[in-house]
């Protein structure tokens, strides 16, 4: 009987282990002052791509401009509002996958359809 | 002796008992996988990964179809970009807010917690009735679901965002009163967090339907 106890209280100790993996959550996080700094951040992007959508001198650079800030604000969500540039490479791996495959999938779908020709 | 064995189910005892619920000490919640990350959160970030490919998807369909409309029933007649700017600010401002929930959830600070949850869900609720009156707008201006190839992807895609939205303030809502009632089983910060996740993948998903179908015109 005394062994079955003892097994049974080896999970137990084994648990703490993502416990460590969780209290490195604690520490993975910013200062609330920084994420409001950040969330300013992405208020100005926000404010300099509705400038430009009305900007008529930026010509040539008028889409590429807007796409670059939008994926600076994505970035910068997913990495330090959702905390994957702290947390495991795992997840890392699995939403990146989603992300790609997605690119991927939808790029080849529109030069199908030949939606970059025009 | 043999009843005490059976016991070992005491981690989720354990993360009941009030202690490291709100200290963030109870991982004894047993939602943790052999890799020593936590399931709920390594399901949450699949998920996330395969609503890539839903509105991966739906935002390539509106690129396809965005220029098949009536003449005076386009993007370019029909947005109001201060307004959607106003509204797409609302929403980022809610990753801020969820982001402070979390902070105080993994503190343990559980009062700013539901405070900042309830302001997330009260922003949410705001960016959702904007878009709502966006749409009556568009409707009384002859813009119907069926009207175009372009009025049925739009009114698809930022309808699917729409109720991904609405979903996330019911599941704050929801957190706030189970918090409140503390029904939260195991870590609550985890909790939190992982809601948020998905409350700042829908924020997202709006960064890119702003830029591609508000502000690209077509």
């Amino acid at each position: 009987m005394s062994t079955d106890t003892a097994p049974q209280s080896t999970p137990e100790t084994t648990d703490t282990a993502p416990g460590d993996a969780h209290g490195e959550a604690h520490g993975h996080g910013w200062t609330d002052g920084q994420y409001v700094l950040l969330a300013l951040f992405l208020a100005v992007v926000t404010a300099l791509e509705v400038y430009a959508s009305y900007a008529d001198w930026l010509g040539p650079f008028f889409i590429p401009s807007l796409i670059i800030m939008m994926v600076i604000k994505f970035v910068a969500v997913v990495l330090f509002f959702m905390h994957l540039r702290f947390d495991s490479k795992l997840f890392s791996i699995l939403f990146y996958t989603g992300l790609g495959l997605a690119l991927l999938v939808y790029i080849g779908t529109l030069l199908t359809f030949q939606f970059f020709v025009r | 002796m043999a009843d005490v064995v059976i016991d070992p189910t005491a981690p989720p005892a354990h993360a009941d008992s009030g202690h490291g619920g709100d200290d963030h000490g109870d991982h004894g919640g047993g939602h943790h996988s052999s890799t020593g990350l936590s399931n709920t959160k390594l399901a949450m970030w699949m998920f996330l990964g395969s609503e890539c490919l839903l509105f991966g998807g739906l935002i390539s369909v509106y690129m396809l179809y965005r220029s098949r409309h009536a003449e005076n029933l386009g993007p370019d007649q029909l947005w109001d970009i201060p307004f959607t700017s106003a509204s797409s600010f609302v929403l980022l401002m809610t990753s801020l807010t969820m982001v402070l929930a979390v902070s105080s959830a993994h503190r343990g600070n559980l009062r700013n917690t539901k405070i900042w949850l309830v302001v997330t869900a009260v922003l949410g609720s705001l960016f959702v009735a904007g878009q709502a009156y966006e749409f009556t707008v568009f409707y009384r201006e002859g813009l119907g679901f069926t009207t175009s190839l372009f009025s049925s992807s739009f009114y698809t895609l930022t309808g699917f965002h729409g109720v991904h939205v609405i979903v996330g303030v019911i599941m704050l809502l929801s957190l706030v009163i189970m918090l409140s009632k503390n029904r939260v089983v195991g870590d609550k910060g985890e909790t939190v967090e992982v809601l948020g996740l998905y409350w700042h993948f829908v924020d997202v998903v709006w960064i890119v339907i702003f830029t591609l179908v508000y502000l690209i015109p077509a």
